[in-house]
């Protein structure tokens, strides 16, 4: 055994191989357990740039996990260590820096990366993306000088930057290809809800219009498909991500979009597992294999990974991803469950309520497969529990429709107790 | 680890006033944290924070701005830190943490320094605040210890902290029997003519335990005293020597409690297998060395054999478990006015078996999470109950890991007892009384 061998190696120091690192500790005290990151700083959530951008979390005081609790784990991170390829046969990872490393298990936890749309004169360099603690802080240092930004794409990561400029004073226009916001998540109503109150706080949303051309970089022109034209100072990028797989090229391990994983998050390859937003494992309603890249999802996947790589007999295979998120905008507050988008038709029953909040509840069956709600407080914790237990809800359907909150609370307090 | 606190809501009690929200939100000036609402159907039902041993709510938060207090078991959150995106209430499958429109910001229970005020402000019982540590000391604390203090166990025995237990619940009203082995060797039979228990105690050979306790009830029957007669012994006393007398003792149905408290061998007086020693284990008299390989032969199994003399109350136990033992207990002494009650308790053995006395509890957790000690009760009218579910076990190697007289075995040997302790579980599961449906 060499110096550079573990039992456990995890590549990749956030959500997802944190909560690996935690579930394997609990079961295996000994193993030794080494993390690579090709970060230089401490593990870092990606949820928490938007507030790095806006100066409400200092950038050193947003760790995960510090070096106490490694050592209190007894497992090693090290930093700027970016694999660079895999190779099962050997066991062995290679990192950029030449550096080499053997496991037994292997834990590819390594996210997502900005997907950024083919668009002529958009190139590297003349844009900005937010998916490091250095793109946070290259946005700060560069929005305290801009005057207009534009962002493109309205998902969960666009708006929250969108918000942070504006409240900075920036004037903002966001350019969505998709007709309404948050797509993947609210239907075309509680987006227009949404949209609504970006508009009142200034923001010019274009929702529906493609980019088509850009020039120059930052300050940048930009032409979009209906002929509108643009200036920026500020460019921020954020049209999606892509699984990050690039350390895979020419291995046998199985790729889709992401990653191919079971239930177990083992990849095609013995030793070697996938979790969080790098892997692919199947959608609880469609049954088919989905990126669901959420914050909650990874740490599942992470934990499901992390007892599985350590033998925990406790381990509950996968039930399958939901949607699921929850996003504040302007001290209003959204929240978003399973297909709450669902049209009407195929089964599916739409309920949508507007005094007191937005609340739109989609059934199947008498059972719950999506919700959204806007300014009205729902356990989305329950909610989720409820769709992946396709709970009847026929006993309580007209409370559960007039009143979630309390009807699911008082479903879990009786079921699970 | 200090035993950490719950609020236990009893819905039986609840008539839905509201007086715990209304003193949440008072203490707190914000909404309340604990939520009564209307059951389906019927009654009261409640959402509040479990403080959760492996909390999602914390491993959901990007700003860690939550985090699980290892001393009191709150999860805690800061003003500071939070970053308001409510990622927490995802994880969240109780409602114990949930946006708070007017407060702005997530609200969660902090138990309230200990006192909750909720609790406090509940007049019917609805809401108690109970810890593991408290839940035992509420119903034991206030009881008369039975033995002297500085009885001189080996450290890291749980013998004695099961023999302070029973005796406690037990009382004044009783006569022990202590054959020898390690409870009377630790002085709980006295010594240089002082007693080592406030109740009588004596020290029959080990032949003649059961024998000579159910002669002693039988007599007080006779003269009209209620008297609780209990066995506190061994396994040599139980399963090997004392056998004769205990099966004739059972199969008489003598109104005797009789506890095994089973360390797996003669530990006391230098480490000699018993019958009930388990296969591959070292001992004095199973060494390990050129030919021998520790015992070569599997374990008796006595829990099994009590059954098979249909006593009043059979169970298993492991203090690791100590809720599940007083419960036992309870059926024991009850079943024990009617007919013979026999209760096995594990008794791991730190120095005898070599592993850290500090891990005693950690082993018993392990003994049972691993199936190599399951936890059952047997009456004869309702066959065998297992009071911990024995589906998922760990492997048995997780526990055979821990344990110094294991450390010489080699793979097959753990095959052959992973094979073993399948089979007794699949041996047990046959004791169940089927449903009158199936
Ligand atoms: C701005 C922003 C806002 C977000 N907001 C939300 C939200 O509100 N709600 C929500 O649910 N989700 C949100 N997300 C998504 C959420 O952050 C992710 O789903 C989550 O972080 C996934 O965790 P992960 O551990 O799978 O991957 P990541 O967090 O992406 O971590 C992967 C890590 O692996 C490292 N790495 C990658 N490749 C290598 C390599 N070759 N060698 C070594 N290390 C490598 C990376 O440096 C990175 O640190 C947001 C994301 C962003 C960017
Ligand atoms: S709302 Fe606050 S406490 Fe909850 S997850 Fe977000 S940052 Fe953490």
């Amino acid at each position: 055994m060499t110096d550079a061998h573990a039992k456990y190696l995890i590549v990749g120091a956030s959500h997802a191989g944190r909560e690996a690192l935690a579930a394997i500790r609990m079961h295996d005290p000994e193993g030794r357990l080494v993390m690579l990151s090709r970060e230089k700083h401490l593990p870092y959530s990606p949820t928490i740039l938007p507030y790095v951008v806006s100066g409400r979390s200092a950038p050193d005081h947003i760790a995960l996990a510090k070096a106490e609790w490694f050592a209190d784990n007894r497992a090693e991170l090290v930093l700027g260590a970016r694999v660079v390829e895999v190779d099962p046969t050997a066991r062995a990872v290679r990192l950029a820096d030449g550096g080499r490393w053997t496991y037994d298990r292997l834990l590819l936890a390594t996210g997502a990366e900005p997907a950024v749309p083919r668009v002529e004169g958009l190139e590297r360099g003349g844009y900005h993306v937010l998916r490091t603690l250095d793109d946070a802080l290259a946005v700060r240092t560069h929005a305290a000088s801009a005057r207009r930004a534009v962002v493109l794409g309205a998902g969960l990561v666009g708006l929250h930057a969108a918000e942070t400029l504006a409240e900075a004073g920036l004037d903002v226009t966001v350019v969505e290809m998709r007709p309404h916001v948050l797509a993947e998540y609210f239907d075309a109503r509680a987006a227009a809800l949404i949209g609504e109150t970006f508009e009142r706080h200034g923001v010019r949303m274009l929702m529906g219009r493609r980019l088509e051309r850009a020039a120059g970089s930052e300050p940048c022109r930009l032409g979009l498909d209906d002929g509108t034209e643009l200036e920026a100072d500020l460019l921020l990028v954020v049209a999606g991500v892509r699984p990050a797989t690039d350390l895979l090229a020419g291995s046998p391990v199985a790729t889709d979009k992401g990653i191919l994983v079971d239930q177990r998050m083992r990849t095609n390859v013995e030793g070697i597992w996938a979790a969080g937003d790098v892997a692919q494992a199947n959608g609880f309603l469609s049954g088919r294999p989905i990126i669901n890249g959420t914050l909650p999802e990874a740490v599942e996947q992470g934990r499901i990974a992390g007892m599985d790589m350590a033998g925990d007999a406790d381990l509950v295979p996968y039930g399958g991803g939901i949607a699921l998120n929850t996003y504040g905008f302007f001290g209003r507050h959204a929240v978003a469950v399973g297909a709450a988008a669902t049209a009407e038709g195929d089964g599916a029953e739409v309920h949508t309520t507007e005094g007191n909040g937005y609340c739109r509840i989609v059934l199947k069956d008498d059972r719950l497969i999506g919700l959204a709600a806007i300014d009205r407080v729902v356990d989305a914790g329950i909610l989720w529990r409820l769709i992946q237990r396709r709970t009847d809800l026929t006993p309580v359907r007209d409370r559960f429709l007039s009143h979630p909150l309390e009807t699911a609370r008082a479903l879990m307090s009786q079921g699970w107790r | 680890m200090a035993a950490q606190d719950t609020i236990r809501f009893v819905p039986e009690r609840c008539d839905g006033c509201g007086d715990c929200m209304k003193a949440c939100s008072k203490a707190k000036g914000s909404a309340s944290r604990i939520s009564v609402v209307a059951g389906v159907g019927q009654g009261w039902e409640m959402a509040l924070c479990r403080q959760c041993g492996d909390p999602k709510c914390v491993a959901n938060c990007p700003a860690g701005a939550l985090d699980k207090h290892g001393g009191t078991g709150i999860v805690g959150w800061s003003a500071e830190l939070c970053v308001d995106c409510h990622l927490c209430t995802l994880g969240c499958a109780y409602g114990g943490i949930a946006f708070d429109p007017t407060a702005g910001h997530v609200q969660k229970c902090d138990m309230c320094d200990g006192a909750p005020a909720c609790v406090l402000a509940c007049g019917k019982g609805a809401l108690q605040h109970l810890s593991a540590a408290a839940r035992l000391h509420e119903t034991h604390a206030d009881k008369e210890d039975m033995f002297v203090p500085g009885l001189s166990a080996c450290q890291g025995c749980n013998s004695e902290l099961l023999i302070r237990h029973t005796m406690r619940r037990i009382g004044r009203e009783s006569i022990v029997a202590a054959p020898p082995g390690c409870i009377p060797g630790m002085g709980t039979v006295g010594y240089n003519g002082q007693t080592g228990s406030k109740v009588p105690i004596f020290h029959p050979l080990l032949t003649n335990t059961a024998a000579m306790l159910g002669g002693i009830k039988r007599q007080y029957e006779r003269k009209g005293q209620d008297v609780t007669v209990v066995a506190l012994a061994g396994d040599g006393g139980a399963v090997d020597v004392g056998f004769q007398s205990l099966s004739g003792a059972a199969e008489r149905g003598e109104r005797v409690l009789f506890i095994c408290v089973d360390n797996e061998g003669y530990m006391n007086t230098g480490m000699q297998a018993s019958g009930s020693t388990t296969f591959g284990s070292w001992t004095s008299t199973t060494p390990v060395g050129e030919i021998g390989r520790g015992k070569s032969t599997d374990g008796k199994y006595l829990p099994q054999l009590m059954m098979g003399h249909g006593c009043a109350y059979v169970a298993t136990a492991s203090t690791a478990f100590l809720d599940d033992y007083h419960a036992k207990l309870e059926k024991a002494l009850a079943a024990s006015r009617a007919g013979f009650a026999y209760l096995h308790v594990h008794a791991p053995c730190p120095t005898g078996w070599r592993f850290p006395a500090a891990m005693t509890t950690e082993v018993c957790r392990r003994q049972v999470e691993s199936n190599f000690v399951t936890l059952w009760e047997f009456t004869p009218a309702d066959g065998l109950r297992f009071t911990r579910g024995v589906e998922r076990p760990r492997p048995v190697a997780d526990y055979v890991r821990m344990i110094g007289k294991y450390k010489h075995l080699a793979p097959a040997d753990l095959e052959r007892i992973q094979a073993s302790v399948d089979r007794r579980v699949e041996t047990l599961q046959g004791f169940r009384r089927r449903p009158a449906a199936e």
